[in-house]
């Protein structure tokens, strides 16, 4: 095989590693707006997102509870650090060009993205790609509907 | 006398590189490697003899019928089976070999208010065909629950099969965990008057497997698990059972009599193989029946038992490690399931693929036996005739690096093992 190989830092970056070992805004929250779980089962990856939305439908408050593999618990804590304060369509925009980093790697990551740039070398590794986005199919499961729901990865 | 070295090169995938390091091949539960003579064989196959089976009337046809048909009395002596060609039908693996019973036997003789018995270890393959048919006709399933280290409990086998019972399905070894009591579990099924399916898919590549010992009514099996080329699996049963059973698919090659209406089937097992089969597989697996009698099968299992107990030893000295299963290499296949501190099997699964170790981290189609383990998934490394205990070396230096890796702290390690 002629291209360079993929290497394991590529996949998990520092900035991945911390979040996995020390995940932001886990637990639940008090009365939330939107509560949606995800399961992966290729792998087993679980998470389940708490939303809280003001009058105006900016995402006030978020949490999330899960188990599953470095990639899919730093992609979870790390999104909830990105989309707390932002609008619902906000979000979306997030969640899209989140999706498109991992599908169209070729690019330069969006700069909205932030630190989740670090996610990119994920792209390298496809099979670890549905780890990478399980949290943000669940976050869109949760701007769709109020209530609670539930997705299973196919 | 075993010569692991010259068994080893018999297989040309293993003299690969991943990652720049010797490929060490440890995932043969999910599919084996094949030796020379398997692959020789498919070729040979397609190059000098490939022509469609039975009523061909010509020179290619002819021999590749020979061929095939060959195969069955190959799979009779390897399995022991006391009833000839007839016992054997050709099925695409495994799973296709259990829904044929599911399907074929269950709708003929199942009726509301039988139970199936199955364990909560077995493999989705031995779950889900029950399932269906258990729900189309209205029976139940009982399910039998293992022990600390992961045995069919006893007790249960005792309790579970009873009166009601019409089919007891278990899995001859476990592909997580170890091998289970199935002449006890035949010897209860068959004083209830009930018929008992064993799954050897993580049996019969790895141990001497006898039929008639057994006493089983029903055993699948793959043929990609033990050398052979993935597409070629058996269904062993009796033929007495096969002549009762309503066929699984309809077409070509099973029929005796076709009309516009309605069809007479053809004798058993061609009643069960409808349409071209994997004519090359089949005739590969049975280079792979050649090349394990060749070796020995007392001498596999024996080879196997002393490289599942080196790793056993070397992976419990490991801080933090919880090893499933038995304890002791007799009750296990060459199947060691683990997990290593709180990292997450793909994790540990992609780390050691960068060092050229090849293991499954999944919930190996068993995720009701996940449940029961408490763990969404584990990592498994599993053994076959061409592995050494260098490897296993490997595969413990190879952890140690993703323990260093993730910073396993002590701290963060769960205490004890399953």
């Amino acid at each position: 095989m002629n291209y360079p190989e993929p290497q394991l830092d590529d996949l998990y970056r520092d900035l991945i590693l911390d979040h996995y070992r020390h995940p932001r805004n886990r637990g639940n929250l008090e009365h939330p707006s939107a509560k949606v779980d995800g399961y992966n089962p290729l792998c087993g990856d679980e998470v389940e997102l708490e939303l809280r939305f003001d009058d105006q439908g900016v995402i006030e408050e978020v949490a999330f509870k899960g188990r599953g593999c470095s990639i899919s618990q730093a992609s979870t804590s790390m999104m909830t650090e990105l989309v707390k304060g932002h609008s619902k369509a906000e979000a979306q925009r997030l969640l899209e060009a989140f999706k498109r980093m991992m599908t169209e790697p070729t690019g330069e990551p969006p700069a909205e993205l932030g630190d989740l740039e670090a996610f990119q070398g994920v792209a390298k590794f496809p099979v670890r790609v549905k780890c990478a986005t399980l949290a943000w199919n669940v976050l869109e499961q949760g701007l769709r509907k109020d209530g609670a729901s539930h997705i299973e990865e196919a | 006398m075993f010569d692991v070295e010259a068994v080893r090169k018999d297989f040309p995938i293993l003299e690969r590189e991943v990652h720049g390091r010797p490929l060490v091949y440890l995932d043969n539960a999910a599919t084996s490697q094949k030796p020379r003579q398997v692959i020789d064989a498919l070729v040979h196959y397609y190059e000098h003899y490939n022509a469609n089976i039975h009523r061909g009337i010509h020179t290619l046809a002819e021999e590749a019928t020979t061929a095939y048909e060959g195969v069955r009395d190959k799979v009779v002596r390897f399995i022991n089976s006391p009833y000839g060609r007839p016992s054997i039908v050709f099925t695409r693996n495994t799973t296709e070999a259990i829904n044929l019973v599911a399907n074929a036997w269950g709708r003929r003789f199942l009726q509301p208010g039988d139970e199936i018995v199955l364990s909560i270890s077995e493999h989705h393959s031995n779950l889900v065909p029950w399932q269906l048919i258990a729900r189309e006709k209205g029976a139940k399933l009982r399910f039998i629950d293992i022990d600390d280290e992961g045995r069919l409990r006893g007790d249960q086998l005792q309790s579970t099969i009873g009166p009601k019972t019409k089919m007891v399905a278990l899995a001859h070894a476990s592909n997580v965990l170890g091998i289970n009591p199935v002449r006890e579990a035949a010897a209860l099924a068959h004083r209830h008057g009930a018929l008992i399916l064993i799954d050897g898919a993580q049996s019969v590549p790895h141990m001497p497997v006898d039929v008639g010992e057994l006493d089983c009514d029903f055993l699948a099996f793959s043929g990609h698990k033990m050398c052979g080329p993935t597409g070629a699996g058996v269904l062993y049963a009796r033929p007495e059972l096969l002549a009762a059973m309503d066929p699984f698919l309809g077409g070509g090659s099973m029929i005796a009599r076709v009309q516009l209406e309605e069809s007479t089937w053809a004798e058993v097992p061609h009643k069960f193989e409808a349409g071209t089969p994997d004519i090359a597989g089949v005739i590969a697996l049975g280079a792979a029946i050649d090349y394990l009698e060749g070796l020995g099968m007392e001498n596999i299992r024996a080879h196997e038992k002393q490289i599942t107990g080196y790793a056993l030893e070397r992976l419990s000295a490991l801080p933090g490690i919880t090893i499933y299963g038995p304890k002791n290499a007799d009750e296990r296949v060459g199947v060691v399931s683990f997990n290593y501190g709180d990292i997450h099997p793909h994790d540990v699964s992609q780390v050691l693929d960068q060092h050229g170790v090849a293991i499954r981290a999944s919930h190996h189609c068993a995720q009701p036996l996940m449940r029961r383990l408490d763990c969404a998934a584990t990592a498994r490394a599993s053994f076959y005739l061409y592995n050494t205990p260098s490897e296993v070396d490997a595969l413990y230096f190879a952890l140690e690096e993703t323990g260093r890796f993730f910073a396993v702290q002590e701290a963060t390690l769960p205490a004890g093992g399953a």
